[in-house]
């Protein structure tokens, strides 16, 4: 890849320049956050494949016998209807990995640029646009949502946007509090007088500077999306039994707690074990893409 | 008679995760009383350092004081408990430091901030303190003192915060002033009074003054004894006299050559002007409503092919608000900007792109107008791109090519920002400029944030580019040196207004406008600039 001819002087730019690969090279050197992807892709694939390796079926209920502790047939024990817990976590993983990463990316998407238009812009468009983000923040969540249930019905694709739809309010302002601080830095005033374009300065030079709070703010979105889901689902309008999902099996866990534990324990160390990859991941992502962070 | 303060052999290591840091190895000094020992040192040097480690103000660990003694008052300020060492730092000792702007607690009166070491140290009243801090505030120099106690430290303009922090350091009557670069931050005419102040107060007072300051221009005017350290090493000691005319060490004379003291020869200019100014105005809106700056006020001036014009002022005296008018960095009010004959003002889309290839901009700052997560490829491939320079296949080529021209080792080009000196930076920034291969450059203050050695290196490479590339610069300086080194015509801004214009050595040598003397008294170094003229 590199080529020094005799003199010493590079002939060839060595391969890999752009941030991004960059950043792939310094996460790869991260333990902690490789560990994090890794446990993440391993949860992932088994709630894909949870239809053909679950040991019952996720409705399958054996009322004789109850709820049981773990066993050897039940591995992780059984609920109060006799469904296999371990079944259940596997099919709730499936929901709330899916509105967890959906709901995010929504918000991320429209959040960061929505902030950056705004940030970028100023002056009246700013003004205008933040206004909107104020009076969609001081609308009641919970009656949002159940306008939007009712005037699309119930549905699972719904209730992803609906949380999208909210979370993105709080990425829009850290956003614009982030271009708003970084427009008037010379570098930017440098990248008007090369001739660049707005959107070319918003999307190469602005975002990529404003990323660090935003990785660590969207591993934050992703445990509080699942959590709304789970709250949603308890009020009747998620997820319905018997259907599952990590918050759907842990608020009903909370309610049997002290007879029996494990409906509890596991699917709350299935979602604390898969917030900790997050974090760690997060964390690692946010270091990977500063340059700065990599000299020691 | 004895020294004040007589520093032997100090040695400061830093014992960090990355090693060993010799931060300052082996230097002695002396402070006698009414005289100046000026250390001098670019930045990095230990001179900060060395001084701080007397009183006790480096962390530690990770610094560690190695060895040395430092005699004051009969004592070794170096084996002092933290209990007597706080004694010694009001009492015996006190500091200036370099930013007035952040040295005042922005929270609390100056006059709180005053008689705050006398009550604690001298245990007195507040009625007898309050007297006390007025009259020293008065000393200062500053204009109805009784009254400017009750102000807060916002409501001072950098200068008289200063003096302000210099009445704080005189207030519990030491025996020595340590003063770190004490009018780095502030403008050139301001720099001047504090430096009479100075050194007024000592000779008054009797005091030793340490001073530390990386402009030897600077220190020309007052030392009377003068350390250079260099890596945190001892370089060479002598009396001012000694250091200027008769320098020993290598180092030293590179660091009195590196002040700009030489004049451009004038170079031939062509008929038609490649820009041309007229009645320009830039305001903007204050932030107390239906205010408006006026930044920029009926400016008008030409700049001929091939000229290096230096533009002067003050901070705020709306120098860099021309160029980035000129740039439509920011849009001006009223009047025009012609270059080559085109209207800058009005153009919009295609056409200003296809201007703003032709003109470029160097900035002040360069660790500010990189793009912290943009590699030097990156940052130079943009623009080359962005007007196809050179397509995809020659790209590479191009990057080294600039490389070269810059001074850039290849090796370095998958680097960031951060990986960088300043120097370097700065070598990276104007890089970017001259990728759009422009005829035109504003340079607002491209080396007021370096070294001197390293200002001179740039400077140097700027003057190359022009006469490689055929460049035509507006160069924009609060520093005369600077610019009588580069510039064929000179032009003085005060208040947004253009006050005097003319040949560089005419500005110079025969100021016509009290406003232009008065920037050329100011000048630190003076007595340099009159050698250098002597000798040649």
């Amino acid at each position: 890849m590199t080529e020094a001819t005799q003199t010493g002087q590079l002939m060839e730019v060595p391969k890999g320049v752009s941030l991004w690969q960059d950043a792939a090279t310094r996460l790869r050197k991260n333990k902690l956050a490789m560990f994090g992807l890794v446990f993440l892709i391993f949860i992932i694939l088994l709630c894909l494949i949870t239809p053909w390796i679950a040991p019952y079926g996720y409705e399958e209920q054996n009322l004789r016998l109850g709820a049981t502790s773990p066993s050897a047939a039940h591995w992780l024990g059984t609920d109060i209807f006799g469904r296999d817990m371990l079944t259940r976590i596997l099919y709730g993983g499936r929901v709330s990995l899916f509105v967890g990463f959906i709901a995010t990316a929504v918000a991320l998407v429209i959040g960061v640029t929505y902030g950056a238009i705004a940030g970028y812009a100023g002056g009246r468009t700013d003004s205008i646009m933040m206004r909107f983000v104020d009076i969609l923040y001081a609308m009641p969540f919970m009656i949002f949502i159940v306008l939007l249930m009712v005037v699309f019905g119930r549905n699972i694709l719904l209730l992803f946007l609906a949380i999208g739809a909210v979370e993105w309010l709080t990425m829009a302002r850290i956003v614009r509090g982030q271009i708003q601080n970084l427009k008037h830095q010379e570098f930017v005033e440098a990248a008007v007088s090369i001739g660049l374009s707005s959107f070319a300065i918003v999307w190469k030079h602005l975002i990529p500077n404003a990323l660090g709070p935003v990785i660590v703010y969207t591993t934050l979105t992703i445990p509080s999306v699942m959590l709304l889901e789970a709250f949603l689902s308890f009020l009747g309008l998620g997820i319905q039994p018997p259907s599952s999902s990590w918050g759907l099996l842990i608020s009903n866990g909370v309610e049997s707690m002290e007879e029996y534990p494990w409906l509890l324990i596991f699917p709350g160390l299935a979602l604390t074990l898969t917030l900790f990859a997050l974090n760690f991941l997060g964390d690692g992502l946010r270091d990977a893409l500063d340059p700065r962070s990599s000299g020691d | 008679m004895k020294s004040l303060l007589e520093v032997d052999n100090l040695a400061v290591h830093f014992h960090t995760r990355n090693g060993l840091v010799k931060a300052v190895d082996g230097i002695s000094f002396k402070v006698e009383a009414g005289e100046t020992t000026a250390i001098i040192g670019e930045s990095g040097s230990g001179k900060s350092v060395a001084c701080y480690s007397l009183l006790g103000l480096i962390p530690k660990p990770p610094g560690k004081i190695e060895s040395g003694s430092a005699l004051f008052d009969g004592k070794d300020l170096l084996k002092l408990s933290e209990r007597e060492l706080r004694k010694v730092r009001g009492k015996g000792i006190s500091i200036i430091f370099q930013d007035p702007m952040t040295s005042l607690n922005p929270f609390l009166k100056v006059g709180t901030q005053l008689i705050e070491p006398l009550q604690l140290h001298f245990g007195m009243g507040k009625k007898e303190a309050w007297a006390k801090a007025t009259s020293v505030l008065e000393e200062v120099g500053i204009k109805n003192a009784d009254k400017r106690m009750d102000s807060w430290p916002f409501e001072f303009s950098g200068g008289m915060r200063q003096r302000v922090v210099i009445a704080m350091a005189l207030i519990t009557e030491p025996k020595i002033i340590i003063a770190d670069e004490p009018t780095t931050a502030l403008d050139v005419t301001v720099q001047a009074q504090i430096l009479k102040l100075l050194k007024d107060l000592q000779e008054k007072r009797q005091i030793g003054v340490l001073f530390i300051s990386h402009d030897l221009s600077v220190v020309a005017d007052i030392a009377d004894d003068i350390v250079v350290m260099k890596d945190g090493k001892f370089v060479e000691q002598g009396s001012r006299d000694d250091i200027f005319e008769r320098p020993q060490h290598d180092y030293t004379k590179k660091l009195l050559n590196a002040v700009p003291t030489a004049q451009k020869p004038p170079s031939e200019s062509s008929a038609k002007p490649l820009l041309v100014v007229n009645h320009l105005c830039t305001q903007f809106s204050s932030n107390t409503p239906g205010e408006i700056i006026k930044a920029v006020q009926d400016v008008s001036f030409t700049i001929e092919r091939n000229e290096v014009v230096g533009l002067v002022g003050e901070s705020g005296s709306g120098k860099s608000t021309l160029g980035r008018s000129i740039m439509r960095l920011v849009r001006p009010h009223s009047g025009s900007v012609l270059f080559d004959g085109r209207e800058m003002t009005e153009i919009e889309g295609k056409n200003l792109k296809d201007m703003r290839r032709r003109m470029q901009m160097i900035f002040q700052d360069p660790y500010a107008s990189l793009n912290p997560r943009m590699s030097v490829y990156d940052t130079l491939a943009e623009p080359i791109l962005l007007h196809k320079i050179a397509n995809k296949k020659g790209l590479d080529k191009e990057v080294f090519r600039l490389m070269d021209s810059v001074g850039l080792a290849r090796e370095s080009v998958l680097r960031y920002p951060h990986e960088f000196s300043g120097g370097q930076r700065q070598r990276i920034a104007i890089g970017r400029a001259i990728s759009t291969k422009p005829e035109f450059i504003v340079a607002d203050e491209p080396v007021s944030a370096l070294d001197v050695t390293i200002q001179a290196q740039i400077l140097d490479l700027l003057l190359d580019l022009v006469s490689e590339f055929d460049l035509t610069m507006l160069f924009i300086s609060h520093d005369l040196g600077v610019v009588r080194y580069l510039a064929d015509r000179i032009l003085v801004m005060n208040e947004g207004q253009l006050v005097e214009s003319g040949t560089t050595d005419a500005v110079l040598n025969n100021p016509q406008q009290l406003y232009t003397q008065t920037l050329l008294q100011a000048i630190p170094g003076k007595s340099l600039v009159q050698n250098s003229q002597e000798l040649s």
